[in-house]
């Protein structure tokens, strides 16, 4: 299994919008073991001055990991899925995410490098939440690592 | 809680968390977030992928850890960047069926830097499981009031 080393540079534009739901964030928050009422009670995150629910710091994997599977599935791509493992993750809030955005993620492969039989290939989303009209607002920007195991790794 | 930079030092202990996890979890975190890669709720799987059993998500690991910086910034929208490398998986045994949990993971914090331009607090956490650190260079960047 031999990864596409031309994946460099090469980038997926936005597809899909993911609506972001109120239950969305409390099953996320709950997933993740987080308690802060600002993910599950409406009162509460007003008191802080959000419009509406504050997603977890790490919700924002959801969409990047979407935006990610269009590489991993790519058969040009060459990735074995099931030899994935993940080296290293960021994530950059430009605001935060509120419920009841409506994101769209464009996916740049920033780099690929091959690693014993394997590689290691690193992805960034750039999240946008849609406005009025053609208008979109940076949300977050996400830089993640996968390597990909060879055989025996 | 409001946090002021000038109450703030390098170095300051933000406190502790411990969090259990067994392998129900991984199902939920995994319905949650859209990960089903099954090297995290099937063991055959896991090892016939030359893994030594279920998994935690590297992410469900990043995910919990970060409530103690919430909680210490009073408001999650104060953490403005996040990152992390996984650097040892957290094995999960199957517990199912008992009170135990599959895996323990200690989570502790303290002031890496502080940066007055930008009036932020880099909080450096520490994660461990089975006596071994599991994340490295685990930061959180907090905006401060």
């Amino acid at each position: 299994m031999t990864i596409n080393p031309d994946l460099q540079g090469r980038s997926y534009p936005a597809a899909e919008v993911y609506d972001v739901g109120r239950e969305k964030i409390r099953e996320f928050a709950r997933a993740v073991k987080a308690t802060h009422p600002a993910h599950f009670d409406v009162d509460a995150a007003k008191g802080l001055g959000h419009a509406d629910l504050v997603a977890p710091p790490t919700f924002a994997i959801i969409i990047a990991q979407r935006a990610d599977a269009q590489l991993i599935e790519d058969p040009e791509a060459g990735i074995d899925f099931s030899r994935v493992v993940h080296a290293d993750q960021r994530f950059t809030h430009h605001r935060p995410i509120f419920a009841g955005d409506r994101l769209v993620a464009e996916l740049h492969v920033d780099g690929v490098r091959a690693m014993g039989g394997g590689a290691m290939i690193t992805t960034r989303s750039e999240i946008f939440a849609l406005g009025s009209g053609d208008s979109r607002e940076p949300v977050t920007t996400t830089t993640s690592s996968i390597l990909v195991r060879g055989e025996g790794q | 809680m409001s946090l002021s930079i000038h109450e703030l030092s390098p170095g300051q202990d933000i406190g502790s968390r411990t969090v259990e996890v067994t392998r129900t979890d991984l199902v939920k975190y995994a319905g949650a977030s859209g990960d089903f890669n099954p090297i995290h709720w099937n063991e055959a799987f896991a090892t016939g992928v030359e893994l030594p059993g279920v998994i935690a998500h590297g992410m469900f690991t990043m995910g919990s850890a970060v409530q103690l910086v919430t909680d210490w910034a009073g408001d999650p929208a104060a953490v403005v960047d996040f990152q992390t490398r996984f650097t040892k998986p957290v094995l999960v045994t199957d517990t199912t069926g008992t009170e135990e949990p599959g895996a323990t993971i200690e989570v502790s914090g303290l002031i890496g830097k502080l940066d007055a331009e930008a009036n932020t607090a880099r909080i450096d956490l520490t994660v461990v499981a089975a006596g071994q650190k599991v994340l490295m260079k685990a930061q959180a960047v907090v905006k401060l009031s």
